[in-house]
């Protein structure tokens, strides 16, 4: 478990963890053993993109071309810190 | 923004379902939550009625759904609905004693999209285990646990802790590591159904509750990261009640083998109310229209101390059942709280309940086993004017 988040880390979702989009509630959420944690937004656009395939640095850059005015490099990998401390993502 | 969504958002949602498919079970807890005249209940719901209610609570937000009972293996059709509630999107929990489970029905859970499996066991010696469950199934549940795992489950292991076994914590957590749990839930005793029946016997002293609780801390810093422990304070023993339900028709429904619908798996007990079944309504009625849904939702209710208590959005006034099983009045504060007027209750059931640990063996009055037969038992009894509360 001594994987970090690096630029060039894949991350993905744990299998043990769901991730989905909740209407109900207009937001995305984890699933787990009788729980549910509810994302905000970018929260959510973040781990839409953690599919095992897509590097951190892809991501990154992917999210600026759809948020371009954001400055969010350190913000995504302090949230896929705390994901990763939950056992939300995994690297792959 | 605004948005259909956030208008939405403002109203309790039924976010977390709990399906009682059926109170039939091998084994015989003496701690079971279950009503203790469950025995009086008859006709189960079928399969195409929980279908509808799992689509109906689905569409209102419903996003965790637990199969339990009674023991949910029992029913045949348990396949069947894990494949439909998947389908649907829930997060899907079996709460299993594990008697009744094998290979094959893991494997066909699995196949069907079941998401988590949640094992009980009521020790960590077999000896014990088998007593308090009132059958041999100590092996049984060790295999299960380790087939849950093969199948890639996440496993929460349950433990419901009372007086005999509070002093195997640390036994009960090394166990859960050696069997590779994901969480471990130490759930204290809630003295509802059953275990309001064994109160005396069950009720741990606070020297042992302490000693437990330390054990646990010093687990839940060790595995951290690696399994996680949940502890549940045992009421009785705190100042403040806990925030029962987070509030009544707040997130939780259940719904039990019958079909009543219910804001808690004991409110079944609360006299003046007739629960809605959903058999004769929706779930959206039951969970946004019916009377009893309604009638200890918010703060309006509430009486003294609770009214101008600025610790009301925090525990919502506590539990309504205990409230009642201890006060008589449902819309009293839960005494647990010790600046209710009725507090001394708690402390007196603190105290007998010392007092019967201290009793020889011989003398103290024996487990009351869940079963149909002690079922049936206080059923005709309270007929007859002989008991005095049945809970």
């Amino acid at each position: 478990m001594s994987d970090e988040m690096a630029g060039d880390t894949v991350p993905e979702i744990t299998p043990t963890f769901r991730f989905q989009w909740e209407e109900a509630q207009q937001c995305h959420v984890i699933l787990y053993p009788e729980g549910m944690v509810k994302l905000s937004p970018s929260a959510g656009e973040i781990l839409k993109r953690c599919d095992g395939e897509k590097t951190i640095e892809s991501i990154i850059r992917d999210l600026k071309t759809q948020f371009p005015d954001a400055n969010l490099d350190a913000d995504v990998y302090k949230f896929l810190e705390v994901a990763h401390e939950n056992g939300w993502i995994r690297a792959k | 923004m605004k948005t259909v969504g956030s208008e939405l958002n403002n109203q309790p949602k039924p976010l977390w379902l709990l399906a009682e498919l059926t109170y039939k079970c091998p084994l015989q807890c003496p701690y079971c939550s279950n009503p203790v005249d469950f025995a009086k209940a008859k006709n189960e719901l079928s399969t195409e009625d929980w279908l509808r209610v799992m689509r109906e609570a689905r569409a209102m937000g419903a996003t965790q759904l637990g199969f339990s009972g009674g023991e949910p293996l029992v029913r045949r059709d348990l396949e069947e609905l894990i494949r439909e509630a998947r389908r649907l999107g829930f997060y899907t929990n079996l709460i299993t004693s594990g008697v009744g489970m094998d290979e094959e029905r893991i494997k066909g859970f699995k196949e069907a999209g079941l998401d988590h499996i949640q094992v009980s066991f009521q020790a960590s010696s077999e000896e014990l285990n088998n007593f308090i469950a009132g059958t041999d199934a100590f092996k049984h549940k060790l295999e299960m646990a380790r087939l849950v795992k093969k199948y890639g489950y996440p496993m929460v292991l349950c433990f419901v802790l009372h007086r005999q076994n509070q002093e195997q914590v640390r036994d009960i957590l090394e166990l859960a590591i050696t069997l590779n749990a994901d969480y471990v839930e130490l759930a204290t005793t809630q003295y509802y159904g059953w275990a309001m029946v064994n109160r005396d016997q069950l009720l741990p002293s606070r020297e042992q509750l302490e000693q437990a609780e330390a054990i646990a801390h010093e687990y839940q810093k060790k595995m951290k990261g690696k399994m996680k422990i949940y502890y549940v304070v045992p009421d009785y023993y705190e100042t403040r009640p806990k925030a029962c339900m987070n509030g009544w028709g707040a997130v939780f429904l259940t719904i039990t083998p019958d079909g009543t619908a219910l804001p808690c798996h004991a409110a079944g007990q609360l006299p003046g109310m007739t629960f809605p079944n959903v058999r004769d309504h929706s779930i959206d009625w039951i969970w946004n229209d019916s009377p009893d849904f309604n009638k200890f939702r918010g703060f309006d209710w509430m009486k003294e101390p609770c009214r101008s208590c600025p610790e009301r959005f925090k525990d919502f006034g506590g539990c309504r059942c205990q409230a009642y099983m201890l006060t008589g009045d449902a819309a009293n504060t839960d005494p647990v709280c010790d600046l209710s007027p009725r507090h001394q209750v708690v402390l007196d059931a603190i105290a007998a309940a010392k007092e019967a640990a201290q009793r020889p063996v011989a003398v103290v009055k024996p487990l009351v086993f869940r079963n149909p037969q002690n079922s049936k038992r206080r059923i005709a009894e309270k007929q007859a004017g002989v008991a005095g509360t049945l809970y």
